[in-house]
Formats: C-alpha cells, structure tokens, sequence
C-alpha cells in the first residue's frame, strides 16, 4: 500500500515537472523576439506561396465540394454503424460458419477447383442464405440507407434554397451526393470483402488463386452497382416524396417486392400465360426476370463465383448429357453475363438519370 | 450613381394557372435599400427567385447588374448574397463550419479569415463554435446575412428578414441592414409582411399585392400620394371640443375638421402648427397636444390594400 502510494507520489512529481519545463519553455519562446517574428513570417511566406500555388479565380468543382461533405456527413452517421454492423456481422457470421462445414469434407474434395469461392456460395447449414445472398439482401438498404432522405432533408433543414444560390450548378448538388454514397457504400464493401477473405483464410488454410481475387473484384464492382440502382432510386424518392418517412417506407416496400418475392412474382405471372412445366412458361420467366435488378444481380454473382457454369439460358437434359465438367476461365465467365452485366449498370445510369431529371425540373418552393 | 442594379420588364410567372407575378416592372437602383412589401402569398419570393434565375419567367425580362439570371445564373449568384426566407443551417454543424462550407461552394481562397470577419460583422463570434441548432431564430438570421456576405456581393437580397424574431433581434438585423448599405454601399433588396419594421431602414418601398406591384416611392412619397398631398394635424384642448373644433376650422389651411375620440383630426393643406397653435390659444382654449400625423406604413399599406380590393 505504502508502496503504491509513493509509486503516484512519485509520477505526480514527475508530471509537476513536466508542466514547468512546458510553461518555461513557451516563456522562453515568447522571450526570444525574433522567433515569434520568424513564425509569423514563415505563415505568411507559406500562405503567399499556397495562393501563387493556386490558379486565381478558378470555380472549384461544385460536385466535389458537395460530395466531400455528404461523405464526412455520412461517415459521422448513425446509419452508417447500423449497416455496416448488419452487413459486417451477417457476412462474417456466414462465411466462418461455411468455411466450417467446408473443412469437415475438404479432405474428400481437396482436388476440387476453385475452393476459395464455395465459401461466398455455399448456404450456410439449416438456411437458405450464402453470404452472396445476405449481400444480395442486405446490399440494398445500404443504397436506401444513404439516399432516401438526401434532398428531402435539405428542404425540412431550410439549407435547399441556399445551397441553390451558391454559384454551382444545380446538377452539382444531386451528382455530389450520388457520388458520396457511392464512395461510402464502395467502402463498405470493400472493407467487408477484405474481412471475409481473410476469415475465409484463416478458416480453410488456403489462399486463392489470382483468378479468385480477380473473380472477387469483379463482382464487388457489379455489386456497388446493383447497389447505385438503389441509392439512385431512393434519391428520386427523396426528391418526389417531402417526407423521409414515407421515402424510406416506399423504397423498404420496393425493396422487399425485389429482393423477395421476384422469383415468386416472375413464376405467378409465367404461369399465367403458359403452362409451368413447358419450355416457352421457361423461357417467359427468363425474360420476366431481366425485369427486376435483383435477379441480374443473382445472375452475375452466380456467373463470377461459380466458374463451372456455363449458361444461364435453358439446358434440356439431352444438352447436358455426357456434359465434360470443367471451368471457364475468368474472361469467359464475365462474357457469359455480359448482357447483364451491361443491364446493370444500364439501370442504375436510368435510375439517377430519372433523379437528376426530378431535382432539375422541381420548382426550388414545393 | 442611378444605374439600376435590378431592372424587371413586364415579368410574369404563372404556376400552372396560379398567377404568382403579373406584368411587374421595378428598378432598383445602386447604393438603395428597396423594401418590397406585401402580405403573404403576394409574390415576393416567386419574384425574388426569379433574379437568381431559380425559377423560370413565364415571360418578361429580369436584368441583374446588367446579366440575364437564367443564362448567367453562376455569374449571377457569385455578385448576389441571398437570405432566403427562414434560412436554415445544417444543425450538427457548427455556425463556423456551416459557413466553411459555403466558402468552399463559393471557391474562396484562404477563407479562415474571412469566415472570422462576417461573424464577428454579425455579432455571433461568441457563439460561431457551437452547433447551429442550438441557435435562435434570430441568430439563425444573422448567420444567414454571414453567410451571403462570405463572397462580398455587390447585391444582397433578404426575404423576410424579420420574421420570428424578438424586438431586440429584430433591431439589431436593421441596423446590420443600415450598415451594410452606409459602410459597404451594397444595394439590399428585401421583402417583408410586416411593414412597421422596415419602414425605417427602406430608402424605397414597393408595395406587392396579388402579384402586382401597385405603388412605388419612398415612404414620405406614398403618404402624401395617399393623403392627396395633404398634412393631418392632431389636436387636443382641455375643455370643451367642439368648440375648438369650430375655432380650429376656422384657421386658414385648415380644409376640414373631425373629431377621433378626445382628439381633432385636422386635414390641412400644408403644416400649419404654428397658426393652429396660436389660433387656439388666442381664443382661449388650453392646448394639450398638437402633432403632426406621420406616415405610418401599415397605414398606408391598408389603403392602398382597401384602395385595390375595392
């Protein structure tokens, strides 16, 4: 006791110390006058130098500007734990409870080709999510989570009108802020994929092969973009819809009709032109289901993660028979999905063309 | 020095078959404070958004230091500091911050500086480092004067200024106005319901009613307009009224005589205190009060509002 008494004892002394060698040291700066002189010189020299650096009068890009401050906005936020921590916890969870199942048979299937990617989709035991399918799910309520109440808070703050009357261009405002979403969700993702290879790693005692991580990059570029079409989608809302509530419970509402019961929708209204069972009730619902994001989404990640597959069209069983299995190489696998791919990124162009068209036309008082 | 800052030709603004802004003309000129008056809904802010070029004419012509606000909008809103009606500020940021991000939207250089000076100009150093949803409306209207001052424009456009902020606020937003025009020589553009208020820092006022623009001078100007070039003497004797009323009407000037409750109402052709006064005395009566009627802006603001729903 006595011992730790001068133990504190001692180190309170020690600070005491610390203090007067600081308040003597700032009293000697402040003694010597040409120091004092010196830095001030130094200030100015510098901001001299910064301003010559600069080219004058040189209007700085409104949309960057705008999308500098909607990402430290976004980066401060509530919502931003609340996802990432959903989406972080799922994926994790999905991937290490798949990398144990996986080494339970890896014995039986070490010749098996492209082991890496099973971990991404492989349901986990007992449910019907892969980790694909919860960022399949998930992916989407970030897109709403960072767009659904984008302009329409600035109209309930009263900030609309005078970030209106800064000299940018209006458009600057709506580019701005699809781009500081998209940046804060290319980051979650990011982070999380990073995150779960390396859970992945760590579980199974294999590392991929350049052609995984390439296969990996892929298809996170094609996810940020399936989740742009939502961030561009609840952008509309916010600029159509005043309040936040009603925008966030429309697109949560478009949201579970996509993500959900697409599949269901494209059978039910397949089935009611055709026959199920047929080829043409087949070929009906393929084409039905470039209708929903969600399912080219789905028709992507399967195409990128499983090199095996080698269409996504109709195989009759006589087509398959005495098929060679085999996997295609990275190259071969993205232009099977091509189309959809392309589609894609078409839809989330539309989504925020339909955005930007909304913000432009709207009157600055509604 | 009369070049006008703000010229508007024959502008119309319809929403849809809402007519906001009819066949309005209005100069303002350089170096002025102009008070755009009118009750709510007249059309001030339909036509205060049209000089910034953020609504569309439906058709006339709007001119702003010379430039077309639907064509030159950046240029324009570069020269133009604007507070809207009710302006709002990013509540988790602090008044400081709010306007560093004004100043980079704005592209200013080496904007510390600057920031300090505006909130130091509006009297809100002390609180420039908490959030700006702490402030009061009042403030909230300074910051927003701060705000369009960041880029020094030339032309400052306030809309309804005063609105929702206590006695003491609302003095100290006029006496910002008045400097700005006397230390600065900014032209103020500012619209207003609430007349009394502006009166005294307007060099001219328009009075704005269902999208017309129906009167135009300084305020001194609309009165004598109103009273058809006419003084109004008030008049109160001990005693007996009417008595003096009839000694009143007989000083000459004195065109006609009413009685208001304990007081006489005098309406005169020119001011004639001076003969009142000693008319009065000499015939006995013992003067307690004699006044000049002023001008008093809501009053004319109602006249002229009967004047034109009539």
């Amino acid at each position: 006791m006595s011992r730790a008494t001068e133990v504190l004892q001692r180190a309170r002394g020690a600070v005491a110390g610390l203090t007067r060698l600081r308040t003597a040291a700032a009293a000697a700066v402040d003694r010597v006058p040409g120091l004092a002189r010196v830095r001030t010189a130094a200030g100015a020299a510098l901001r001299q130098v910064r301003s010559r650096t600069r080219p004058p009068d040189v209007l700085p890009r409104g949309w960057a500007v705008v999308a500098r401050k909607e990402l430290a906005d976004h980066l401060h936020s509530a919502r931003l734990f609340v996802v990432a921590g959903l989406l972080g916890l799922s994926g994790v969870a999905a991937v290490y409870a798949v990398g144990g199942a996986i080494r339970e048979v890896a014995p039986l299937a070490s010749e098996a080709p492209s082991l890496f990617l099973r971990l991404f989709i492989i349901p986990v035991e007992n449910t019907p999510f892969a980790f694909v399918n919860l960022v399949a799910l998930i992916g989407p309520l970030l897109g709403i989570a960072f767009g659904f109440d984008a302009i329409s808070s600035e109209r309930n703050q009263r900030t609309l009108p005078r970030l209106l009357a800064q000299p940018i261009h209006r458009d600057d405002i709506i580019n701005g802020k699809f781009v500081a979403g998209i940046a804060v969700i290319g980051m979650l993702l990011t982070a999380l994929m990073a995150v779960v290879a390396a859970v992945g790693i760590l579980r199974l005692g294999i590392v991929p092969s350049a052609e995984d991580i390439g296969r990996m990059l892929v298809y996170l570029v094609v996810t940020v973009a399936y989740i742009g079409v939502w961030l561009a989608f609840a952008l509309l809302l916010s600029i159509v819809l005043r309040r936040a509530a009603t925008a966030a419970l429309s697109a949560i509402g478009a949201w579970l009709v996509f993500s959900l019961l697409a599949g269901l929708l494209v059978r039910m209204v397949a089935g009611v032109f055709t026959t199920e069972g047929t080829l043409e009730n087949l070929e009906l619902r393929q084409a039905l289901s470039w209708l929903s994001p969600a399912i080219i989404h789905e028709q992507i990640t399967a195409a990128l993660l499983r090199p095996e597959l080698r269409t996504l069209g109709v195989i009759l069983p006589e087509q398959a028979f005495r098929q060679i299995p085999g996997e295609l190489p990275i190259g071969q696998s993205m232009l099977l999905v091509w189309p959809q791919m392309t589609a894609l990124i078409a839809l989330t162009v539309v989504m925020f063309a339909a955005a930007y068209v909304a913000f432009l036309r709207q009157e600055v008082r509604v | 020095m009369t070049d006008p800052v703000i010229s508007i030709q024959g502008l119309t603004k319809r929403y849809g078959d809402v007519v906001a802004v009819q066949q309005l003309d209005l100069e303002v000129r350089r170096g002025e404070v102009f008070g755009l008056l009118g009750p709510n809904g007249a059309g001030k802010t339909t036509m205060i958004l049209t000089l910034l070029g953020l609504t569309e004419v439906t058709s006339g012509t709007v001119r702003v230091l010379g430039l077309d606000p639907t064509r030159d909008a950046i240029e324009v809103k570069r020269q133009v500091g604007y507070v809207p009606d009710a302006v709002g500020f990013y509540p988790n940021l602090t008044g400081r911050e709010n306007l560093r991000y004004t100043a980079r939207l704005g592209g200013l250089r080496d904007a510390e500086d600057r920031i300090s000076e505006v909130l130091d100009q509006v009297g809100l150093t002390g609180a420039a480092d908490a959030r700006a949803g702490t402030y009061s409306r009042g403030m909230l209207q300074r910051l927003g004067i701060a705000d369009a001052l960041l880029r020094r424009p030339p032309v400052m456009i306030l809309d309804e200024p005063t609105v929702a902020i206590d006695p003491e606020g609302v003095a100290r937003i006029l006496a910002l106005i008045r400097s700005l025009r006397d230390e600065h020589g900014m032209t103020i553009l500012l619209s207003s319901h609430l007349l009394h208020q502006v009166q005294e820092v307007c060099d001219r006022v328009g009075i704005f009613v269902g999208g017309r623009l129906i009167a135009v001078g300084s305020v001194e100007e609309l009165a004598r307009r109103l009273a058809g070039g006419r003084t109004v003497i008030e008049v109160g004797v001990a005693g007996d009224a009417s008595a003096a009323a009839a000694d009143l009407g007989k000083v000459p000037g004195v065109d006609k005589v009413e009685q208001e409750g304990p007081l006489l109402v005098a309406v005169c052709r020119q001011d004639v205190r001076p003969q009142v006064a000693a008319a009065l005395t000499g015939a006995g009566h013992q003067l307690r009060h004699l006044r000049q009627r002023e001008s008093h802006l809501d009053e004319i603001y109602h006249r002229y509002f009967h004047e034109q729903s009539n």
